[in-house]
């Protein structure tokens, strides 16, 4: 293990001439972005193509009793309107469950609603124009009878018996419920000199990308094929539910993605309305495109978090961690989101939480109810900020109790880094994590001392300062026991296809996609380093289901360490392919010759003996030459799941600073810190900018985004004046240090980088304005968000 | 409703253009939809996100606030204008060493805004930066990268390099 700064790190297997691993090398095709010439699905524009806009039910519950589209009919543009019902007999509802998820159930989802609306903002008729202005107008000529339902909205209140049961043929309002008990937590609890109990409060948001949802459909009768351009994280998953749900052979969709602008955990569920857009594309004989509004988006875009978390710790005076305890409580909407399961993120807090820390004593229970608001499903991070801001507030409620310092204590707690591998509280397995080192790293990195110094000597002043810390472990390189163990056609392996083109260069087509992660520069750094050429040589294909190898796409922070992978063992196996044909031309031993930066070399020496154009001209145009019985394979394919482990878990340490106006209740945002652990570091600015941008989505989540629904089930802040975003202003600076701790699982040894910031960042802003308040003998905080308004209730001061 | 139509002429980035629009069309969705410059993108409608951010008669407007019908006689310039006069060649290229940009959706919208304070002159503290970019929302960023950019290219213009 060793501690890198943006420096390449040193690596046996990685180690060859020319390697771009562990290099800050520039994103290939991004001027593209920079010069307004990306292709983002709004922009796309077909032959004959027609715009959909929905009529959606203002009641979070109610029935339809009749739609009456005479006059929609009639206004100027508009091609055709379309009910739920007319709709349902060209595409199959869904039901989102999975196997694994023991118990858990939903009730069929149209892709349009039949019947009922089961939340404000669903779906329940659809009108084509010939333009989205169009198509909107005749929206509000639709004339669509109601009849209220009792809308469920209260969680806490989802399973009384008084409550009205949504789904009637699923007996009650419960998903979902898992109860697990690890140790001995009693015997724990019995143990501690202290036990703190408190309850954390984690309210909805939503990814707010900035490219709403889009898609355009184009069902093309005469060679019968569905093409879907869709702004999506997985395409080979939505091929395979498009056609499985329109009655078609997957042979005969496409699914093009190309420039996505944000995506975030957004982007990788099924939605009703896309479904509904591909349905009226074959309906209609013609390209349909639906965009998503941003008022569409507050209301339809899958919503996130919404956990309420009864916790408890027990703690010896001396530091030592006895026991945990959680009970989970989160409403996710009427459906189960599809086809992965709004079952994930709870199980996911119970699995997460006690983290990287030794104590196995440990209890929870999570329970998922169904309620009429907009559908919650798996977001950026998926549980890790939920169970991450438990565990460590729990952790930092406990130190400032029995008096000790928060570095201390989990010093004293976190598992060693020298004992693994080993398991977390839940049993969660851990490779190799390297907690302690992290946590050192950090401490130099912030200048704790010198912080706490300063801290004081401002309190002094009557200037309320925090620091607050947040270990965390998180999920990548998901194995098939994510979904394909539950019965999900989701992909946990990846492909990638290398070809040489005629004149020496390489193109990769990978089953990952971008969305601007910059999954495209990591696999053309690996075949570039792996194979031999320049990386400007290297051209990446991917985001298309008829031209690239089955895989999973970019979600769960797989893309590097499992496209990665398999980028890199494709390219090494194209370099076999190659020095076979190099060597019978130049008459040598293929294992005496390597590729290095275009040209074939002695392996010894380094003497360059053939241009890699050279080999591709005589295979493609004068294969005559080559000695009889030589056959040129100049095109190799690799795929990778990993197998040792289900999931490769990383982990880091993150370190808020930040001031409470104790007058206005406002936080300053000072600054921010992360060390994480992502194995080998393909590119370390790409994986800083993963953290920095994951950092203040957790942010955002800690002090600003909040989806507010009153009790009858109406957002009422489904704008963005109304709905806060971190913008440049509030942020801070965010520094980022790494830990590299390669998992042995691949020959890469890469991990994943992309939801690190995520998890860790709300605890941290917690505990770090818990701190600051602490001198004041304000109530913890533990309702996020942290708006001023409960910062001054916490303060006694409204 | 759509029945009010009419005629403007203006100049998009420096081309003369005379179009019949509807009294309705935002000047976002005209450049976007009848002239195709799709570099301008939409991302709220309400004026919050910056992402429709093109410069009329020289200071930067929200594409999606503006009508197409307040244009006439307008000068209008977007991302594609100032990439083709290389007016931003230095932003566009700081951005992508920096890795100011994830998917891209923001950064028009961000280079113009960007460019409109460089343009004052002077070396920006990092807190003015914030500041004069925050009515562009990114959500990929964190915005730390955005303006590390932004910074260096200042500091280059003023001849410090960086």
């Amino acid at each position: 293990m060793k501690i890198v700064d943006d420096s390449p790190p040193i690596l046996t297997a990685l180690d060859r001439p020319n390697s771009y691993i562990g290099r800050a090398v520039p994103r290939p095709n991004i001027a593209r972005l920079t010069q307004g010439r990306a292709q983002y699905v709004s922009d796309v524009t077909l032959p004959r193509m027609a715009h959909v806009a929905f009529v959606r039910s203002p009641h979070a519950h109610a029935k339809i009793t009749s739609i009456d589209a005479t006059d929609a009919k009639k206004s100027p543009g508009v091609i055709a309107v379309v009910t739920g019902a007319e709709l349902a007999r060209v595409i199959t509802p869904w039901v989102g469950v999975l196997t694994h998820l023991k118990g858990i159930k939903s009730a069929p989802q149209h892709a349009i609603a039949v019947d009922r609306a089961c939340w404000a903002g669903e779906a329940v008729c659809a009108v084509v124009a010939r333009s989205r202005a169009e198509a909107e107008d005749g929206c509000e000529l639709v004339h669509v009878d109601y009849e209220e339902l009792t809308a469920v909205t209260d969680p806490e209140t989802a399973l009384d018996p008084a409550t009205l049961v949504i789904h009637p043929s699923l007996g009650d309002n419960l998903t979902f419920e898992r109860v697990h008990v690890a140790g001995d937590p009693d015997k724990g609890f019995a143990e501690a000199d202290q036990v703190i109990e408190t309850t954390f409060v984690f309210g909805r948001h939503t990814g707010v990308t900035n490219e709403p949802r889009s898609i355009v459909a184009d069902w093309n009768p005469g060679d019968q094929r569905m093409t879907v351009y869709q702004g999506t994280q997985a395409p080979h998953m939505m091929q395979n539910l498009f056609a499985k749900h329109l009655g078609l052979q997957e042979h005969q969709v496409r699914v093009v993605t190309k420039d996505v602008g944000g995506s975030f955990g957004i982007k990788v569920h099924t939605y009703a309305d896309e479904m509904a857009a591909v349905a009226l594309s074959k309906l209609l004989r013609r390209p349909i495109k639906f965009v998503a509004d941003r008022i569409e988006s507050f209301v339809t875009d899958i919503h996130a978090r919404d956990h309420r978390v009864n916790a408890r710790i027990g703690v010896k005076n001396d530091g030592t961690i006895t026991a945990w305890a959680i009970d989970d409580l989160t409403g996710i909407g009427p459906y189960s989101v599809y086809p992965r399961t709004s079952g994930i993120e709870a199980n996911q807090v119970v699995n997460l939480t006690g983290g990287p820390y030794v104590c196995g004593n440990y209890k929870a229970r999570a329970r998922v109810v169904f309620q009429n608001k907009n559908v919650m499903c798996q977001y950026r991070a998926v549980g890790h900020p939920i169970a991450t801001a438990v565990t460590e507030g729990l952790v930092e409620l406990a130190a400032a109790k029995i008096g000790m310092d928060p570095l201390e204590i989990r010093r004293r707690n976190l598992i060693p880094d020298d004992a693994h591998p080993s398991q977390g509280p839940s049993g969660i397995k851990f490779e190799a994590l390297s907690n302690h080192e992290a946590l050192a790293h950090l401490d130099a990195m912030m200048n704790y001392a010198g912080l706490r110094a300063e801290q004081e000597k401002l309190r002094r002043q009557g200037i309320y300062r925090g620091i607050g810390f947040a270990s965390f472990v998180e999920v990548t390189n998901p194995s098939a026991a994510f979904y394909g163990v539950g019965g999900a056609r989701i992909s946990a392996q990846d492909g990638a296809t290398v070809r040489l083109d005629s004149t020496g260069a390489v193109f990769c087509h990978t089953g990952v996609s971008e969305q601007g992660q910059g999954a495209e520069a990591v696999i053309a750094q690996c075949v570039a380093s792996s194979f031999g050429v320049p990386i400007e040589r290297v051209r990446v294909i991917m985001g298309d289901t008829d031209n690239t190898p089955y895989g999973g796409g970019t979600w769960a922070s797989r893309a590097a360490g499992i496209g990665g992978e398999a980028a890199w063992q494709a390219g090494k196996a194209l370099r076999q392919n190659v020095l076979a044909v190099a060597g019978s031309i130049l008459q040598a031993k293929p294992e005496t010759l390597d590729i290095n930066n275009g040209v074939v070399v002695d392996k010894a020496g380094g003497a360059e003996r053939i241009s890699l154009d050279e080999v591709a001209r005589i295979a493609y145009f004068r294969p005559d030459t080559l000695p009889a019985g030589v056959q040129a394979e100049l095109v190799a394919t690799r795929h990778y799941v990993p197998r040792q482990w289900a999931f490769s878990f990383t982990n880091g340490i993150q370190a808020s600073w930040l001031e409470v106006d104790t007058d206005s209740g406002f936080v300053t945002l000072l600054k921010h810190w992360c060390v994480e652990d992502c194995g080998t570091v393909i590119n370390p600015q790409l994986v800083d900018e993963q953290v920095r941008g994951g950092v203040v989505q957790g942010i955002g989540a800690a002090l600003f985004e909040h989806c507010q629904y009153d009790a009858r089930g109406q957002l009422l802040n489904g704008n963005m004046a109304d709905y806060l975003v971190p913008m440049a202003v509030e942020m801070p600076d965010i520094e980022v240090g790494h830990v590299v701790t390669p998992t042995a699982d691949s020959e890469l040894g890469a991990k994943g980088a992309g939801e690190a910031g995520t998890a860790g960042a709300p605890g941290s802003v917690m505990n770090a304005i818990n701190d600051a308040l602490r001198p004041l003998g304000a109530a913890p905080l533990t309702d996020m968000p942290f708006t001023p308004d409960k910062i001054l209730r916490a303060l006694g001061k409204v | 409703m759509s029945d009010m139509r009419c005629d403007v002429s203006l100049t998009v980035n420096g081309e003369q253009v005379n179009e019949t629009v509807d009294a309705r069309q935002t000047l976002v969705d005209f450049l976007r939809e009848q002239l195709v410059l799709t570099g301008s993108h939409v991302g709220c409608e309400h004026g919050v996100c910056g992402a429709c951010t093109v410069r009329v008669n020289g200071l930067i407007v929200r594409g999606c606030l503006m009508l197409a019908a307040q244009c006439e006689g307008a000068k209008v310039e977007t991302i594609e204008g100032l990439s083709d006069t290389g007016e931003i060649a230095d932003l566009q290229a700081a951005f992508e060493k920096r890795n100011a940009l994830q998917c891209g959706f923001c950064t028009p919208g961000m280079l113009l805004t960007a460019q409109e304070l460089l343009a004052a002159g002077g070396v920006p503290s990092r807190e003015q930066i914030r500041e004069h970019i925050s009515g562009n929302y990114c959500r990929c960023t964190g915005y730390h990268a955005i303006v590390d950019a932004i910074e260096a290219v200042a500091q280059q213009r003023a001849g410090g390099g960086k």
